[in-house]
């Protein structure tokens, strides 16, 4: 189903040690080990969307971004690499620093944020800073789905999108369409690749990686079908944002305090 | 890895599409173009199109074949390439390809059967062994030759022809459109792109044609009939204004607008593209020509006949470059830029050798000129002198005569 075909398996032993390399903190370590001990069962085994214990009809899953609460660690970039065997040089997730003045604004995002972030200096006053952490948005009007010429990227019906790496054919059209840079085509499988919001973990009830990892919980992952869920609670009742709303690609990764420089 | 100034997504600085891809409109720009100049005469009785029609038909084969190749190389899985047909998902640009692509190659190949059945018949007759059992099949059993059988073809050759005509607009259109549908893009995303990508495969395919009847007549030891040359230098100038006039005002649209995207494009364009959008598309592939062709159209009466022809060949040369040029900027210049807006990265070098290299793109630009000799070895593109298909088509009274020029 997912493009996990291409060594979640041995993801997983790199996972802990990644994130026992993290920026340390108990916080880290013990979520760390609890997903390390959730994940022992191979992923082929897992529950098919649809049948069994999972049942997709049931979730709806939503990703919730609070900007304010991001300090720039980097522990989420290095997660999913480790989780899901991120090539070097492409990105599933990264976090953006902004550095912004009433004059002048600067972006950067230095190996995806992956080593955390160097001191900067900028060539004008510099009035506030914030780190904006950034993965697939999983669209719910997707044009990544729309221009897949053989439907290989899809969206399931617990509202992930995902690619399935058997039938893709390499075209890179879906890299082109998705307006926010979240896909790539991998260097070794020749296919697209992306965020799957760690659909092998979502569906055995875990949280993806860089959720579990993010030690200030500036990542929240939720589901909007479940009764009292936060994330839910967020969404329907706070004021919420989304990236690039003039597109009309229907986010289902929200933000909160998203500033105006953020596209 | 690239140099990126401003910033980029960090997945945003590889360039997905290759040189592949600017070769895949580049091809098909010609399949269309030369498609529209027989159409001239087979459809529009422009009889001063007559020596090019048949050539400019064989033309549009030639690099049909050749079409969907750069696609296929493109492919990071080219093995799953055949899915595009078998599992096409309808709502993706993409999908439609397989069906334009093979219905236009249907209709193209009919047309020319009836264009040259008198051929493929008298080849027949006169030839034995396998190589008549070749024409005999070629020729599908029906050596009816007869005034009303000729007649009859000119009906289905103008029906064809009507058919076609759309047909390879749209083949070429929606390669335009591919691109102006991705609303992620903003150098890609106008409505204007198909109408862009159609006008620029009209300047490509005249502009061919104008060298190609050229070489192919002296390859022939014929004489070249210089109205007609004068007639697609007269057609080629209309195009190239049309094209150029359209691909500026897009950009000052965007820039009278000061649209979200026009800072980072006018940097693309002044930065990354100065070469080959400002002096090539613009100035060499487009204001040259456009003096040139103006030259030759304007003082027609006061130039020499070889003067005349030397101009437009060397305009037909350097529209060429253009529409390369235009393919290339739309194509790579979209992919070096990001879509955060905020950052370029440094300009994309296509490898030489591998399969998505310089090499494989020129052999690709090659092959439908082998394509086109394989074809005058085996049909002949022209028509025998005083042969049998030396009557044309039935032009209704008043059609012009043949050495007009273009109204
Ligand atoms: S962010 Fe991009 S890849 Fe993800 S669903 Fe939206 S368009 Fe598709
Ligand atoms: S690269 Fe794969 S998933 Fe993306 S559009 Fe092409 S076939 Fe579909």
């Amino acid at each position: 189903m997912s493009d996990c075909h291409d060594g979640c398996d041995g993801g997983r032993r790199e996972f802990l040690a990644g994130t026992l390399k993290l920026a340390g903190g108990a916080v880290v370590t013990v979520i760390g080990g609890s997903a390390l001990a959730s994940s022992s069962s191979s992923p082929t085994s897992a529950p098919r969307p649809g049948g069994g214990a999972y049942d997709w009809n049931e979730h709806l899953w939503a990703y919730l971004i609070d900007t304010t609460k991001c300090i720039g660690c980097g522990s989420c970039a290095r997660a999913c690499k480790a989780e899901n065997d991120v090539p070097d040089g492409f990105y599933r997730t990264w976090i953006e620093r902004y550095v912004v003045g009433s004059e002048d604004s600067h972006v950067d995002s230095p190996n995806g944020g992956m080593d955390g972030f160097p001191p900067v200096q900028v060539g004008f006053v510099a009035n506030k800073s914030f780190f904006v952490p950034k993965i697939c948005n999983h669209c719910r009007a997707t044009p990544c789905t729309q221009v897949c010429p053989v439907g290989a990227s899809y969206r399931t019906k617990d509202g992930a999108v995902l690619v399935d790496a058997e039938s893709c054919i390499g075209c890179g059209y879906c890299v082109q369409a998705c307006p926010y840079g979240s896909r790539f085509i991998h260097p070794a499988t020749h296919t697209a690749s992306k965020c799957t919001w760690c659909y092998h973990r979502i569906t055995k009830g875990l949280k993806p990686a860089c959720v579990t990892v993010c030690p200030t919980q500036a990542r929240q992952f939720g589901d909007l079908k479940k009764e009292g869920d936060p994330v839910r609670a967020v969404v329907e009742h706070d004021r919420v944002q989304i990236l690039q709303g003039h597109l009309l690609t229907e986010p289902q990764c929200y933000y909160t305090h998203l500033d105006k420089e953020v596209r | 890895m690239p140099e990126i100034t401003g910033f980029a997504f960090p997945n945003d600085i590889h360039v997905t599409w290759s040189l592949m891809i600017v070769m895949y409109p580049y091809i098909t720009g010609f399949v269309a173009g030369s498609f529209i100049v027989t159409s001239l005469y087979h459809l529009f009785d422009r009889q001063e199109f007559k020596p090019v029609a048949r050539l400019a038909m064989a033309t549009s084969f030639a690099f049909l074949l050749v079409a969907s190749l750069p696609l296929q190389l493109h492919l990071g899985q080219p093995q799953r390439g055949p899915f595009v047909i078998v599992t096409p998902n309808f709502t993706s640009a993409m999908a439609g390809f397989g069906i334009l692509y093979s219905f236009y190659m249907l209709v193209l190949v009919l047309e020319l059967w009836f264009v040259w059945r008198q051929e493929i018949i008298e080849r027949a007759r006169r030839s034995r062994g396998t190589k008549r059992a070749f024409y005999a099949a070629l020729a599908l059993g029906t050596y009816d030759t007869s005034p009303e059988a000729i007649e009859i073809d000119h009906k289905a050759i103008k029906i064809l022809a009507g058919i076609c005509l759309p047909a390879a607009c749209m083949l070429h259109g929606y390669v335009g459109f591919i691109f102006g549908a991705i609303k992620a893009n903003p150098w890609w995303s106008t409505p204007l792109m198909p109408v862009i990508f159609l006008l620029s495969a009209a300047v490509s395919g005249i502009a061919l044609l104008i060298l190609l009847y050229q070489v192919h007549a002296k390859l022939e030891r014929r004489p070249v009939v210089a109205s007609c040359v004068q007639a697609l230098a007269s057609w080629l100038w209309f195009f190239l204004i049309l094209t150029i006039t359209l691909e500026e005002l897009e950009l000052i649209v965007m820039a009278y607008e000061k649209s979200e995207s026009w800072l980072i494009i006018s940097e693309l364009l002044t930065t990354r593209l100065s070469f080959s959008y400002v002096t090539m598309q613009m100035i060499v592939g487009g204001l040259i020509p456009l003096i040139l062709l103006a030259v030759v159209v304007l003082m027609n009466r006061y130039l020499h006949e070889k003067v005349r022809n030397t101009l437009a060949t060397v305009a037909a040369f350097l529209t060429l470059i253009q529409v390369f040029s235009m393919r290339w900027n739309i194509v790579i210049g979209g992919q070096l830029l990001s879509k955060s807006l905020r950052g370029l990265r440094s300009p994309y070098e296509p490898e030489i050798f591998g399969r998505e290299g310089v090499l494989v793109a020129i052999a690709l630009f090659v092959a439908p000129f082998v394509i086109l000799w394989v074809f005058d070895r085996v049909l002949g593109i022209e028509e025998p002198e005083g042969g049998p298909a030396a009557n044309p088509p039935a032009a209704p009274p008043g059609a012009a005569p043949a050495g007009s020029h273009v109204p």
